[in-house]
């Protein structure tokens, strides 16, 4: 019973990381059918400006975490007017390529401006253990932080889409993009500030990926940006409660794996699951009805 | 008040609008026909920006917008209810509205015009946290007639508005398009249904195959053993 509250903590604060990141892909492809594979790199970019925000800029965890969010948020933008943009009326597999090779570049970039070896994440804050039900099952303060930030995220991200009028412009366009032009929205600008806000929660996921491991590395965002890629698609891709759920979900699945099973199963079940939702409900968990009425 | 003069548009190869012109008055209520395929919701979509016209002008009050992005063609005044409605299923009936308010400023003004819209069309307010999707066709119709309202056009084109309706509802949304106009906007209306279009409209253009055939006062349309011959069934 401890052992499971103890994975279950876990799986927790692992799942509100990928969830984090599950929300970048599917707000991207909510609004432009694009799976943005370099989401993993900007998570990447955040982590490492907010290493150096705490490192060289003596900064404290949350000043460093607003850097991370603006590093990462204009890394997006330039990503998606540089890349993404000039491809808009291509077709879909172009620009997926064209994802795949801003991943790549990031990557190697990343390797040769930072560096091929594991750095150390500086602990920002304080990892102090509770104990509780007598000591035998602990939660630390990191996992509480973490836990803490997501929620707060998630609430700041449903106010935006469903209280504010860029929100309602972004589910406008998200839904029929030639309506919201005749709307007069800048469907450009729209697309931009999804961009900002997918890799503003990207940078969170990374500085928070930097405390939970306590080091981070250029390729560090390749896997945790497939595994949320996995959740995004769990939950149903293009529906931000489904890539909250399927965040949570995965991160839980993974530790229990693990620690009922064996890490080394971990991936494979990860992996396999993404097999048997594409077979089985490729529409995810949450998979919205495409039956309109006419 | 809007001139188009003779704008060739190209689909990829296809060349859909073959040096179309047509004009519509302040006040007027013109009427597109044609058949299906004759490039009538081409026309509609040139004008409003979402398709560019490869020669040839449009002008809207004295300004050339041939070339202005569609946020800036809806900002001076040009709104359009959209073939299929195109609502915006996933929100609800009061989000469509004020999305079709994008661009104005000010909730004095917002209440204001939400206020003239739900005046003309009483049924979306009862439906006002409805999600749009759950709507009937005819409600969807009215959504997106009321939508593109709240904009405060000074010209509405309307696609099709009576597609897919009961003869009921046809009678219905047509005399509201008339009510729009005799309130001070102009209207562009492109039409299947030519005898109900015909009947409301002052003056008609016929369109076929991308080109522009006949043009006149509408009743005078009405009345061409031509016309009646080629649509409006004998």
């Amino acid at each position: 019973m401890e052992t499971l509250i103890a994975q279950l903590l876990n799986g927790l604060s692992l799942g509100s990381i990928y969830a984090l990141i599950a929300l970048g892909y599917t707000m991207v492809y909510g609004i432009i059918q694009l799976i943005n594979f370099a989401h993993g790199e900007i998570l990447m970019i955040g982590a490492y400006a907010g290493f150096f925000a705490i490192t060289k800029l003596e900064l404290g965890f949350f000043p460093a975490l607003i850097v991370a969010m603006v590093v990462s948020v204009v890394l997006g933008i330039i990503v998606e007017r540089v890349a993404y943009k000039p491809l808009r009326n291509s077709t879909r597999l172009s620009a997926l390529i064209t994802a795949i090779g801003v991943s790549l570049f990031l990557q190697n970039g990343g390797l040769q401006v930072f560096g091929t070896d594991y750095v150390t994440f500086p602990r920002a804050v304080d990892k102090v253990t509770y104990k509780f039900l007598g000591g035998n099952a602990t939660i630390t303060s990191h996992q509480i932080l973490i836990l803490i930030i997501t929620v707060i995220m998630m609430f700041i991200l449903q106010y935006i889409v469903h209280k504010t009028k860029t929100g309602k412009a972004m589910r406008a366009v998200s839904y029929d993009k030639d309506a919201a032009l005749l709307m007069g929205v800048n469907v450009d600008s729209v697309i931009t500030v999804t961009f900002a806000i997918g890799s503003a929660f990207a940078a969170v996921a990374g500085v928070l990926l930097g405390m939970y491991y306590q080091t981070i590395h250029p390729l560090m965002g390749s896997m945790p940006g497939l595994k949320a890629f996995i959740a995004a698609v769990l939950g149903g891709i293009g529906i931000i409660p489904g890539a909250m759920a399927g965040g949570f979900l995965l991160g839980i699945i993974e530790t229990l794996v693990s620690g009922y099973l064996s890490s080394a199963y971990r991936d494979v079940v990860v992996f396999g699951l993404l097999i048997v939702i594409l077979v089985v409900k490729p529409t995810g968990l949450l998979g919205k009805d495409t039956h309109e009425k006419v | 008040m809007l001139k188009v003069e003779n704008i060739d548009v190209y689909y990829g190869a296809i060349h859909a609008l073959k040096g179309v012109s047509l004009e519509v008055k302040e006040g007027e209520i013109v009427t597109l026909i044609g058949a299906n395929g004759a490039g009538k919701s081409t026309s509609l979509q040139t004008i409003s920006g979402l398709i560019r016209q490869k020669r040839g002008k449009i002008m809207f009050s004295g300004r050339d917008i041939s070339f202005s992005p569609a946020q800036e063609i809806v900002r001076m005044g040009i709104s359009q209810v959209p073939e299929g409605r195109r609502i915006f299923a996933n929100l609800s009936v009061r989000e469509n509205l004020e999305m079709g308010a994008y661009l104005q400023k000010g909730k004095e003004g917002l209440k204001k015009t939400l206020e003239k819209v739900y005046e003309k069309f009483p049924r979306l307010r009862e439906r006002l946290n409805q999600r749009a999707g759950t709507l009937s066709g005819g409600e969807q119709q009215m959504l997106a007639m009321g939508r593109a309202l709240m904009a405060q056009p000074k010209l509405l084109l309307l696609d099709e508005p009576s597609m897919g309706l009961a003869p009921i509802l046809v009678k219905e949304i047509f005399s509201i398009i008339k009510e729009i106009n005799e309130a001070g906007t102009t209207i562009l209306l492109v039409e299947q249904n030519a005898k109900m279009a015909l009947s409301i409209a002052n003056r008609a253009y016929v369109l076929e195959t991308g080109r522009i055939v006949t043009s006149g006062p509408a009743q005078e349309l009405a009345e061409s053993e031509q016309i009646k011959k080629a649509y409006l069934g004998g």
